[in-house]
């Protein structure tokens, strides 16, 4: 640990954390992700009522904000040097970039299936009953169900992928006990 | 309240002999290259589903619009939401009802011409054993040898009392009927 040259020192044009607008967007997409998660979870096994219309339409509507918010993130990202990571082998730094990578790749793909999933199942998005969004396919049931499979399976991945990243956040944290996770922590010291 | 149904069911089974009588004269409506549909507005969310099965005569001649005739019946029960838990919800009795009230129907009582492609027809829309008259614009289109009448009728659901009043938050009061009803060509 006290062979870590980064966790102390600061080196020139280096950051130890995310920028503010990264660190917020980081927590509250997690968050909305994991709204649009449970909501998805539930709603399917609802039996027919005026309350499974609505949280469908919530689910769509905050699963279309994770997508323009993971767009900004990801903008963001590419704009502004992320602050350095710490040392750690070469196949953990490896695999945290990969990590991240299906994360992003996630953020929009998740919600672009479910938007065509949703249009070819007949359903148009209206965002927040605002602003009709595009169809993205025509209207056909068999495309619904390729689309649905697509969104459950991308659905069980995305849970996986952001379990193994909390997981790999705790352990930097608590095993070894490095600054990685302080990175995104803006608000602590 | 049985009787009624059964007085209503054997009228049907009359009626529908007499449209088939009717149906063997006239070819009827083209029924595959029809279409009627209900639009409807969820969270402000337009939703179009089709009737499966619907039949009925359109008498139309170009030279005397003012005397055309509409007859048209639809299955309530062949509403298709495209998943099998909303398409028993709708036919429960809260909204069509189709055991008691397996069709829908329009008799048209007087058309009047507006130009060479449009014409208007009033009638009885018969939906949920009330009746109330209305009046809807059609547009004539050239159908191959045929010709399709095409148009939109907006439909209060309160008026027929089709609904739950719980699901008024959620699911608008008007309901457009659209529909491209094609003329089978007359057989030689």
């Amino acid at each position: 640990m006290s062979s870590n040259p980064h966790a102390s020192t600061i080196v020139a044009g280096s950051q130890t954390h995310y920028t503010r607008t990264a660190v917020g967007l980081h927590w509250l997409i997690a968050a909305l992700i994991v709204v649009a998660l449970v909501m998805g979870w539930t709603m399917t096994d609802m039996a027919v009522s005026p309350q499974k219309l609505k949280i469908y339409n919530w689910h769509k509507w905050v699963g279309i904000t994770v997508l323009w918010l993971a767009a900004l993130r990801i903008l963001w990202r590419v704009t502004h040097r992320p602050p350095d990571m710490v040392t750690m082998p070469a196949w953990q730094r490896i695999a945290a970039h990969a990590l991240h990578g299906v994360l992003y790749l996630l953020m929009l793909a998740q919600p672009i299936s479910g938007w065509i999933y949703s249009n070819a199942a007949g359903f148009p998005i209206v965002y927040l009953r605002l602003i009709p969004l595009p169809n993205l396919v025509a209207k056909n049931p068999q495309l619904a169900e390729t689309w649905q499979e697509i969104h459950e399976t991308l659905g069980l991945v995305l849970v996986i992928v952001v379990v193994l990243h909390l997981l790999a956040a705790l352990k930097h944290a608590f095993i070894d006990k490095d600054d990685t996770m302080r990175r995104i922590l803006r608000w602590l010291p | 309240m049985k009787r009624a149904t059964m007085k209503r069911a054997a009228l049907l089974v009359l009626g529908c002999a007499a449209l088939s009588l009717v149906l063997a004269e006239d070819a009827g409506i083209d029924l595959p290259h029809s279409k009627i549909s209900a639009t409807f507005k969820q969270e402000s969310v337009p939703v179009e589903a089709p009737f499966k099965k619907f039949s009925g005569h359109i008498r139309y001649d170009a030279s005397n619009p003012a005397g055309a005739t509409a007859s048209i019946d639809i299955e309530t029960g062949s509403f298709d939401l495209g998943d099998p838990s909303y398409n028993a919800e709708i036919r429960k009795q809260a909204w069509f009802d189709s055991g008691s009230y397996p069709f829908a129907s329009f008799r048209s009582t007087s058309a009047k011409a507006i130009s060479p492609t449009r014409f208007e027809v009033t009638g009885s829309l018969y939906i949920k054993g009330r009746s109330l008259t209305v009046t809807v614009p059609v547009t004539i289109v050239a159908a191959g040898l045929s010709t399709a009448f095409d148009g939109t009728l907006p439909v209060s659901r309160k008026a027929f009392g089709i609904g739950d009043p719980s699901w008024n938050d959620v699911i608008e009061d008007q309901v457009n009927v659209r529909f491209h009803l094609v003329n089978a060509s007359p057989s030689n």
